[in-house]
């Protein structure tokens, strides 16, 4: 049974990892379709799944799928090209339109640099803070019940549903000059955090849900049993379990949280130094027409944000292999 | 039987890409207003493309004009924006059949651009049908107390302003403490000093036009918001809790009108850019806020618009040619550098 857990965790897992959380719905709903299928085979833990099964002789699939696969990868490339590599590589060629001195001087300018550390401290602290509360509202609606739960389950997708600039009126007017409720957020740091707060908020529910609900609860019980506090559980075996999810949801709140223009473009003031956010520089860039600044700061914010993410997917595959070790 | 039907769809997926890759490439900014090339040509429409905010003024002048002969008809699709950004985005090739701008070298930009004929300003008036003057607001009862230019810097005052770069606000608004300290220009640095001190130190947010600054003044930025005459009264007639008070020394502002030379709706365009001219358009103007140029007019509404006691104009330092060249002009201009090392 512990191998058997132990599998069910390192594929839910992998799949997080590997496809990044947004799969995760679906993932989580194959995991469910295969474990009947996989559960009698106390004797057999290490057969990849289907092994027992028909398959058809290899040769005619792979003649079947001969020309499928080429033009599969075909079209992937063609399609990310177009969509992403192609956009990327204009703004490169933007950025270095003064070559690498210009590029340079751009980036380290002392109101671009102020921009991205605002914007690399405010979206930390708001990874930060999702990670934990995240987490908890995942808990929460997956083991517990109340009235009212799928409501709330569906008010999570809210901020997706949400155009940003809506949610920035919104903020505006709550924590605004003019608020009914005597809290006065704007052209702040925290009125910075607020709003990312709120539009990040499903990456590390929706991230940890589906691993939470994969999680056998027998090991748990098991650690009961055996004199296990609920802390200790949490600590030695929930939280182990749950960390690459937490992790890569954490890491697409950053990423989101840093390229943020929308919803914080009314709240935060743009008070160049102390809540200019990245993205509200790059736009004054163009303003003042200096697009050669505004591609060198986005080209330094991706880099920002590619090197957070595969930091963390180290992380997480990290974390993920010592769990294994462990069990 | 598998392989003509993966034949088609690569063929299918081929022909599409190829299609959309061949189709429709045009200037990504030709935003025409929508429904406008349609419907110019059944009820003509004439498209606007005026700085951040007459807008008050032609909410007025375009029904008005729309009662006159030459005018019925005549729809207008109007878009407001930073003066500098609009007039780039004609010269980009936006679909404007008129434009109104807040400061000349804007309208130049268009004739160096082969779109304004450069006989634009060859009328009476210059091709300026209204202006106004620079003030400043503060919030309603004075508290930090705001005169003059030299009250600007009394420490601990934050002013709001647009950015120059973007916005014909903000030429208007440092041109008119440098003219008073520079004395018409002839005391250079001492000018200079003076709008270094003032944006090194007390200018804290870069708004991209005068509307922008307005709106982030009225929720809470700043102690004193410099602007036209004409939007302070805008603000106090909405009941915002602001007063404005013209410092004696101050800079008359004068906002051109031109027409596109390959408008569509080019004679249509031309009616209502002469309309502005005439009294009725000149007193809905005033009515408006916004000083008339016929001195008839400005003659009526003298008290609405006191005179400053000096009223330093463009041509006072040179004309907009120079000013543009030796202060603003990016990178080199004296009053562009001290703005790059203030908020670079």
């Amino acid at each position: 049974m512990t191998a058997h857990t132990h599998e069910h965790r390192r594929a839910a897992t992998a799949t997080s990892v590997a496809l990044g959380p947004q799969a995760l719905d679906h993932a989580g709903a194959t995991e469910a379709s295969v474990t009947p299928s996989t559960r009698p085979s106390l004797s057999t833990p290490s057969t990849p799944p289907g092994a027992g099964r028909d398959v058809p002789p290899r040769s005619s699939s792979r003649r079947r799928l001969g020309l499928a696969r080429p033009l599969g990868v075909g079209v992937v490339t063609l399609w990310l090209s177009v969509i992403v590599l192609l956009p990327l590589a204009a703004l490169t060629v933007a950025a270095f339109d003064e070559g690498l001195a210009g590029l340079w001087r751009a980036i380290t300018s002392p109101a671009a640099l102020a921009a991205l550390s605002v914007t690399v401290l405010v979206s930390a602290v708001v990874a930060l803070v999702n990670a934990v509360l995240g987490t908890l509202v995942a808990w929460v609606l997956v083991r517990d019940d109340f009235r009212g739960k799928r409501v709330v389950n569906a008010l999570i997708d809210l901020p997706f549903a949400l155009p940003t600039i809506v949610a920035s009126i919104v903020l505006l007017s709550l924590y605004g000059p003019n608020s009914p409720i005597g809290v006065h957020l704007n052209a702040t740091r925290w009125g910075l955090v607020v709003a990312l707060l709120f539009v990040t908020l499903p990456f590390v529910v929706r991230s940890v849900q589906p691993v939470l609900i994969e999680t056998d609860r027998e090991v748990e019980e098991a650690a009961a049993s055996l004199g296990a506090t609920a802390w200790t559980t949490f600590r030695r075996i929930v939280l182990p379990a749950l960390a690459p999810a937490i992790i890569s949801g954490a890491g697409l709140a950053f990423a989101r949280a840093i390229g943020e223009y929308g919803s914080v473009v009314l709240i935060g003031g743009n008070i160049p130094h102390e809540t200019q956010v990245a993205s509200q520089y790059i736009q004054q860039q163009i303003e003042v027409d200096r697009p050669q600044a505004a591609a060198a700061v986005s080209v330094a914010l991706l880099a920002i944000a590619f090197v957070t993410l595969l930091v963390l997917r180290a992380l997480s595959s990290r974390s993920r292999r010592r769990e294994e070790g462990d069990s | 039987m598998r392989r003509p039907a993966l034949l088609v769809v690569t063929l299918a997926v081929t022909g599409t890409l190829g299609l959309t890759a061949c189709g429709g490439g045009g200037a990504s900014d030709a935003v025409a207003q929508p429904g406008s090339t349609a419907a110019a040509a059944a009820t003509s429409t004439v498209n606007l493309y005026a700085y951040s905010v007459p807008k008050v003024a032609f909410d007025v002048l375009i029904p008005a004009f729309q009662k006159t002969p030459a005018g019925s008809g005549v729809q207008f699709q109007q878009s407001y924006g930073a003066s500098g950004d609009q007039s780039r985005k004609v010269a980009a090739g936006a679909a404007a059949d008129f434009v109104n701008f807040s400061v000349e070298p804007d309208v130049t930009r268009l004739v160096d651009a082969g779109l304004v004929d450069s006989s634009w300003n060859a009328n009476e008036h210059k091709g300026i049908p209204f202006g106004s003057v620079v003030t400043m607001v503060v919030r309603k009862g004075n508290p930090k107390g705001i005169h003059d230019w030299d009250d600007l810097l009394k420490p601990g005052v934050e002013v709001v302003t647009p950015n120059p770069f973007s916005s014909g606000s903000a030429k208007w608004n440092l041109l008119a403490p440098y003219a008073a300290k520079s004395d018409g220009g002839t005391n250079k640095a001492a000018g200079l000093a003076y709008i270094k001190s003032l944006v090194s130190q007390h200018v804290k947010i870069q708004p991209k036009s005068g509307r922008e600054a307005t709106e982030a003044f009225l929720q809470g930025s700043g102690d004193v918001l410099l602007g036209y005459e004409n939007e302070a009264l805008f603000i106090e007639k909405n009941g915002d809790p602001v007063q404005h008070v013209t410092p004696p020394q101050t800079f008359k502002i004068e906002n051109p009108a031109a027409v596109l030379k390959g408008s569509k709706n080019l004679a249509k365009a031309q009616a209502f850019n002469e309309f502005l001219y005439t009294a009725p358009a000149q007193k809905l103007l005033a009515e408006a806020g916004f000083r008339p140029v016929d001195p008839t007019v400005a003659a009526a509404y003298a008290t609405k618009f006191p005179a400053p006691k000096k009223l330093w104009t463009i041509a006072d330092l040179g004309g907009w040619k120079a000013v543009d060249g030796t202060l603003f002009k990016k990178d080199v201009g004296d009053i562009a550098v001290i703005y790059d090392q203030a908020t670079q």
